[in-house]
């Protein structure tokens, strides 16, 4: 056998498989890690709708680019070596250019893989990102102003952004319009973003794993639940009395009424949802 | 700007004097700012764009406006801006400035046909002197025309009027505010005789109810609408309702939210007449004192070419008839009692208001009682709504009908309030007489008492003024197209943009071979680039100007920068031009023989070196402003060599100074952030026609009316009338034209400025996603919208700040690649002639 | 026997210039033409085909998807639509029928560069050049297939040169121009053939596909071999020919087995004996004769 013949030969045969082996795999760890590295999207890349969630995404994305094809508006790239998100892989930025929120969603349909999931036909579930209006200093609409680009080109107005009116104090007669993103309805199309005014945007989107938040599991929203279930979650409260005026009534929640009672003697910015008996000293 | 410690010491001194006195020296103020900004000189100004008229201060560095800033002392705004406001420092250095006179030639030499080149202001006048010489001596005063601005500074209004209906005699001059304001003039002058609402900005603090009438105060007017929609947020059960033809912004903010079929606020109108009668809520004590009744004609046409079909049938439109004759007044009202009205609306039921509006009866019923109730007060809002309507006057006429009976106007809180468009349509266009029928101070070319006293103030010999009314915007128009008008000049306005049917109505008059045509803009215009000759205009912070906004108050601004290139600015040009002419070639001679003195003289001589314009010496430029800019000089009195804006304003405001029209002096505005006229004393009115309030209304006449002999107001009865177009199997949808809060009309200046265009870059048409699937259309597709005068391609919009219902379709009017208007119809109002812009039939195709 | 110099003179003497580049002009035509196809949409808006070697879509019915990419994907977990599939089953079905390293040659880029790579070690007669291991593609095969089961990524797209210069040349290069020079000069001056013939997975993986493809190169006239060696000089697989060409002694057939070869046929053109040709793998008798080489041989000249 050739083994026994020529020993070194098999040696050197191992030795040379072992340094192969090596080599690839010091390479293989390098790319791994570099891999590893470039799985998190970078806050400026929003993926097209329908895009499954880092890192699956770039398991699935076979880089065909044909998602940047169907594109009616051009809006895709992509990615190049020099981006900071995996070569080959689809995305925009919204600030140069924003999704335009297809009905029919081309780019997915597109997708011969599914790393654009085939199961989003509404575009108005799309969670491309989230926009977040970062920095609330610079926003006009903050400062009194009456820009509010933002509300008005979003796609899903009155919705994924709404402007939450509260009174300017210094000017004491102007209501300020502040711009209100909702992550239930925001789609993370960008137009936002793009058509900020600012030099620099207040408003972003950024990829939903850097914008949204997450509520803890151990808490639930007593007021959501009791609504899902149609009623308190534990046995109905009891009835109760109370040692009351003449006149007076008192219900759960409502607080006190009666005719005998003064103007209330609530703060003009107290809530008109707080019951009333909280405030009260002598109850 | 230049400080010397001890200035800067005497001018804190007095700022601090000021402010214990609680009164504000803007002057001052702005000196000390510079002082605190490292070389930005600030001075106070007022935003460029609409009628809200939000004071500015304007930061100028190395002969530029660096910066502006909302003017925090300015009443109005408090400091505030909206997006438009927010970029005013960039509106004056669009890339494609026109800086010099470009006339169409070929080989050297003017030709209709040829390519715009580089000229001269010598030769620019030499043509355009040559082409009016030609045009008076061939067809009179009746052959030149022109097209002015709600848009023009006061000054420049006035003496355009003045160059036009004194110096050529022809009264063929008409402002843009043609198109935005005319029918709420007409409503003004009909119900109460004198133009301009009784009420002001602070009514918005005094409401107990908001109702708007076809105005999206959200997006045309938003720095008001911040202050309507803080009144909602922290008043007590303060309501607003909204009624337009499509939801939009402001039917965001809404109460009650009621989207009407196009042209039923006639109906709905009567019908809330007809509730307040109903239900007994008339104020009987207001009404039988301050009101009168009058029944309108009815069989008014359209104001459309006299040769329509529509327009043949109409026996009341004013156009001549079979024998010449013209075939009634559109405008004749005769008096009728309150029983034949409270008869009239009798018929306008919740049931057929609701029919034909398409509004259900609920909500019909809750906006007439908010009308009726005597403890809420109402303010009514409106714009082009109202105003662009074939039925404008009358609409206008409606509403005060409504606030007549329950007698809630002229006082805090209550009052109809016509909201202006452009920054000056009331200052301007409407109060220094640039309409077609008017003179200075509401007075009318009509009337010869107004005639006389407009010659005497302007020293005119009797009879110079002409008497006939000229034509307005569409009739120019129409007048260019026929080979009517062969002379024409328009300035600060783009109506080959913003004008009705551009394709059958104005192209074809403006290259009509027979026609000269000159446009006055900073910007090559749709309407420059249509022209023959483009004269490079002069704007804004460039010249020394004045507006008035929407509550009568009046504005100025220094100038702060010089204009580039060989820009002038209007008013230079019209001053300028006026030296081309003697009296001799535009008056005859036995006008000038009853003025001898004038024999030899120049326009120019007469109109405006008159001794009453020429009246305030170069020197006093700089004592006038020297609380603002130390060594200021504007281009205009520099080259005329005299204080021209001071001269013009002081000899305009003889016209309504003891006329309830009284502006203050002169030098006062440059030093306030406005006043609201009439300033009596120095004293501003708010609310008109209230005792107390309006020093016109004597002690004890507790209301007067006092623009009607007889002191009271009129309440019209007037019917609902179909509109004139309206959709069919063929154009089977509504087209409304409007605005977005981004541009400004036609977007000649915002679409300069790189962050407005990138916000908002193209028209869209907005339509209703059910009115797209019918068409097998979808959000983003290409489509042609056409009517039956032509065709625009856009993409459709289903979503977004604009929500038609089924059948009607919205499409803005600032994008110069769309020109949504040469699909519009040019029907008008026939009293105002204010051309409809929200209604015609269209159709959309995939493109 | 030539000099590396002057491979294929005797050939253009003996078949004129275009006999001796007949498979090589075709190759060309074949490697230009189908990036023309993909490049004719972007540049000239004539959408024949979309996508790129990845996955296209052509004249929006046939699809074609790139197998090894797809594996990658799967064992990443993820399960690709069907159109993938489809595209994937008729890219393995052409290649188990001409030949898995066909995609090498006929149509990969990359060829192209490290081809002008060899062409100018020949022409200034490099010879410098780490040798090793031509089985290291398939540890590097290997290891981008572990590492996307382990990363869940398709980790080799960060740096296969394959799809980066395809994909750069349809949607735009970028930087990845670096690395396209980083194996031309790699070629060049560090391993003759290294890239395409040492490294590349891609190609180890199609030549799996392609173990037992029916198109094969033989050496039908074997015996008209003048030993001028033009043959080995050119191959970018030169161990493959040996066997078919000098294996009649060892009872070997005249078929070129190896799924290493790339169905290239630079040995057809450069041989002025016409030695070779294209064939069935069937017909592989090792006691050939001259007409049945001859009937068999699709690239000899008649």
């Amino acid at each position: 056998m050739a083994a026994n013949t020529n020993p070194q030969s098999r040696r050197q045969f191992l030795l040379d498989m072992a340094k192969t082996a090596c080599g690839v795999g010091m390479f293989g760890l390098g790319l791994g890690l570099y891999a590893k590295q470039a799985r998190a999207l970078p806050p400026m890349a929003i993926r097209p709708p329908g895009a499954l969630p880092e890192p699956d995404f770039q398991g699935a994305c076979i880089r065909c680019g044909m998602c940047v094809r169907d594109c009616p508006y051009d809006i895709l790239e992509l990615a190049r070596p020099e981006d900071d998100l995996a070569t080959g892989t689809p995305y925009f930025v919204a600030r140069k250019i924003p999704c335009e929120m297809c009905e029919d969603i081309p780019c997915i349909k597109a997708c011969p893989t599914g790393a654009l999931d085939h199961k989003l036909t509404d575009i108005n579930k799309a969670k491309m990102g989230l926009a977040a209006l970062v920095d609330q200093e610079t926003c006009l609409n903050f400062l009194g102003l009456r820009c509010d680009v933002c509300y008005r080109v979003c796609p899903v107005i009155d919705k994924a952004i709404t402007l939450e009116r509260t009174h300017n104090v210094r000017t004491t007669k102007h209501t300020m319009f502040l711009p209100t993103v909702h992550s239930e309805h925001c789609t993370g199309c960008g137009k936002c973003e793009r058509s900020c005014v600012l030099e620099v945007a207040a408003i972003k989107v950024f990829p939903l794993h850097l914008a949204q938040g997450k509520l803890g599991s151990h808490y639930q929203m007593g007021w959501e639940e009791k609504e899902k279930a149609g009623q308190s979650l534990v046995a109905p409260e009891i009835e109760h009395e109370y040692n009351l005026p003449e006149g007076f009534k008192y219900e759960p929640g409502r607080g006190l009424s009666g005719e005998a009672v003064p103007p209330p003697a609530t703060s003009p910015g107290a809530q008109p949802g707080v019951p009333q008996a909280l405030h009260g000293d002598k109850l | 700007m230049e400080l010397t410690r001890r200035e800067f010491v005497k001018l804190s001194a007095a700022a601090a004097t000021a402010t214990a006195a609680g009164v504000t020296i803007p002057g001052a103020q702005a000196a000390l700012a510079a002082a605190g900004d490292k070389g930005i000189r600030w001075d106070k100004g007022v935003c460029r764009f609409c009628g809200t008229g939000c004071g500015v201060l304007v930061g100028t560095k190395d002969g530029r406006v660096v910066a502006t800033q909302g003017d925090p002392d300015a009443p109005v705004n408090k400091g505030l801006n909206c997006i438009k406001g927010y970029f005013l420092s960039k509106i004056m250095y669009g890339k494609d400035r026109l800086t010099q006179p470009m006339l169409r030639m070929k080989d050297g030499k003017f030709d209709k046909n040829g390519e715009f080149a580089p000229i001269s202001w010598d030769q620019a006048f030499d043509i355009m002197a040559e082409k009016c010489k030609a045009t008076l001596k061939a067809k009179g005063p009746k052959g030149i025309g022109m097209f002015g601005s709600g848009q023009w500074t006061v000054w420049e209004g006035y003496a355009a009027a003045k160059l036009m209906k004194a110096g050529f005699r022809s009264n063929n001059i008409d402002p843009n505010a043609r198109h935005c304001m005319a029918s709420a003039v007409a409503g003004f002058m009909r119900t109460f005789g004198i133009d301009e609402p009784m009420g002001c900005y602070d009514d918005l603090e005094h409401a107990d109810a908001f109702v708007l009438w076809g105005a999206n105060m959200a997006e045309m007017h938003p720095i008001l609408w911040s202050r309507l929609t803080d009144r909602r947020l922290t008043g007590k059960e303060v309501k607003v309702a909204v009624l337009s033809t499509f939801s939009h912004r402001s039917t965001e903010l809404a109460d009650i939210e009621m989207i009407f079929k196009p042209q039923s606020d006639l109906a709905i109108l009567n019908f809330i007449s007809n509730y307040i009668i109903q239900n007994n809520a008339v104020n009987e004590d207001f009404v039988k004192k301050n009101v009168s009744f009058k029944k309108g004609v009815t069989d008014i046409g359209y104001g459309l070419r006299p040769n329509h079909p529509l327009e043949q049938v109409a026996n009341n439109n004013g156009y001549p008839g079979a024998d010449g004759k013209p075939k009634g007044n559109p405008g004749k009202a005769d008096p009728m009692t309150f029983d034949e009205f409270k008869a009239f609306v009798s018929e306008y039921t919740v049931e057929k208001a609701s029919d034909i509006s398409g509004v259900p009866k609920e909500k019909l019923l809750e906006l007439a009682k908010i009308y009726a109730d005597p403890n809420k007060k109402v303010v009514s809002y409106w714009t082009m709504g109202f105003n662009q309507h074939t039925r404008g006057t009358w609409v206008n006429n409606m509403i005060y009908n409504v606030h007549l009976l329950v007698g809630k106007i002229s006082e805090p809180g209550n009052g109809p309030f016509s909201l202006t468009g452009q920054p000056s349509a009331c200052g301007t266009a409407r109060e220094v007489g640039t309409f077609a029928h008017r003179l200075p101070a509401d007075m009318e070319v009509t009337n010869p008492k107004h005639r006389e006293a407009t010659e005497k103030i302007w020293k005119l010999p009797p009879g110079a003024i002409p008497d006939w009314v000229g034509s307005h915007a569409v009739k120019q128009s129409r007048d260019l197209k026929d080979g009517n008008i062969n002379f024409y000049w328009t300035q600060s306005t783009n109506n080959m943009q913003a004008g009705p049917n551009i394709n059958g109505e104005i192209y074809p008059g403006w290259r009509n071979p027979a026609n000269f045509v000159v446009v006055t803009d900073p910007y090559p215009t749709v309407s420059a680039v249509s022209a023959d000759l483009m004269l490079p205009a002069a704007m804004w912070m460039e010249k020394e100007g004045a507006f008035g906004n929407a509550e009568r108050r009046t504005q100025f601004w220094r100038q702060q920068v010089k204009a580039p290139g060989q820009s002038r600015s209007d008013l230079w040009q019209l001053m300028e031009f006026a030296k081309r002419f003697k009296m001799e070639e535009v008056w005859p001679a036995e006008l000038l023989d009853k003025a001898p003195e004038y024999k030899g003289k120049t326009m120019y001589d007469v109109l405006y070196a008159n001794g009453e314009v020429n009246k305030y010496p170069l020197s006093e430029v700089q004592k006038v402003n020297a609380h603002g800019i130390k060594n200021y000089k504007n281009d205009e009195s520099e080259h005329f060599g005299y204080y021209v804006q001071k001269g013009l304003f002081e000899e305009y405001a003889q016209f309504g100074r003891g006329h309830a029209h009284d502006l203050a002096d002169f030098d006062s505005y440059h030093k306030s952030r406005g006043m609201r006229w009439p300033v009596v004393d120095n004293k501003e009115t708010l609310w008109r026609f209230r005792e107390g309030y309006d020093p016109y209304v004597k002690k004890g006449e507790g209301i007067k009316f006092y623009g009607k002999p007889d002191g009271k107001a009129v309440i019209f009865a007037l019917p609902y009338q179909p509109a004139a177009e309206m959709p069919d199997s063929e154009f089977d949808l509504w087209l409304c034209t409007g605005r977005v809060l981004e541009h400004w009309h036609t977007g000649s200046m915002t679409r300069r400025v790189p962050e407005l265009y990138k916000a908002v870059p193209d028209a869209l048409v907005y339509m209703h996603p059910d009115d797209a699937k019918k068409r097998g259309l979808k959000r983003g597709d290409k489509v042609k919208v056409m009517s039956r005068r032509g065709e625009i391609t856009t993409l459709v919009e289903t979503r977004g700040r604009n929500k038609p219902p089924v059948g009607l379709i919205f499409v803005p009017f600032f994008d110069e690649h769309r020109l949504v208007n040469k699909l519009t119809l040019d029907a008008t109002c026939p009293i105002s002639k204010e051309t409809d812009f929200k209604k015609c039939a269209a159709k959309i195709v995939k493109a | 026997m030539s000099t590396d110099r002057n491979i294929g003179v005797d050939a253009v003497l003996a078949k004129g210039w275009l006999g001796a580049h007949k498979w090589l002009l075709l190759r060309r035509t074949s490697q230009l033409g189908i990036l023309a196809l993909f490049l004719l949409g972007p540049f000239a808006g004539i959408w024949i085909v979309k996508g790129n070697l990845a996955y296209s879509l052509t004249l929006d019915i046939l699809p074609l998807a790139d197998p090894y990419v797809l594996l990658q994907s799967l064992l990443a977990g993820h399960i690709p639509e069907r159109l993938a599939l489809i595209g994937v089953a008729i890219v393995i079905g052409f290649y188990v029928l001409v030949g898995g390293r066909s995609y090498c040659s006929w149509v990969c880029p990359v060829n192209m560069v490290t081809d002008s790579a060899a062409w100018l070690r020949r022409r200034f007669g490099i010879k410098s050049g780490a040798r090793f291991s031509r089985r290291t593609r398939y540890w590097i095969l290997a290891m981008t297939l572990i590492l996307a089961g382990t990363t869940g990524t398709i980790a080799w797209e960060m740096l296969n040169p394959v799809s980066m210069l395809h994909r750069g040349l349809i949607f735009g290069l970028g930087t990845a121009w670096a690395i396209i020079l980083t194996v031309f000069l790699f070629d060049l001056f560090v391993s003759p053939d290294g890239w395409c013939g040492h490294l590349c997975p891609v190609g180890a993986f199609y030549s799996l596909i392609g173990k037992a493809s029916l198109l094969r190169v033989n050496a039908a006239q074997r015996a008209a071999c003048n030993d001028c060696m033009d043959c080995f000089v050119v191959c970018p697989e030169p161990q493959v020919i040996k066997p078919a060409l000098k294996g009649a002694s060892k009872g070997l057939g005249p078929v070129i087995n190896s799924a290493h070869c790339t169905n290239c046929g630079r040995c057809i053109d450069v041989c002025s004996k016409e030695v070779f040709g294209f064939g069935l793998r069937f017909i592989n008798k090792a006691d050939n004769n001259a007409p049945q080489g001859e009937t068999a041989a699709l690239g000899n000249r008649p």
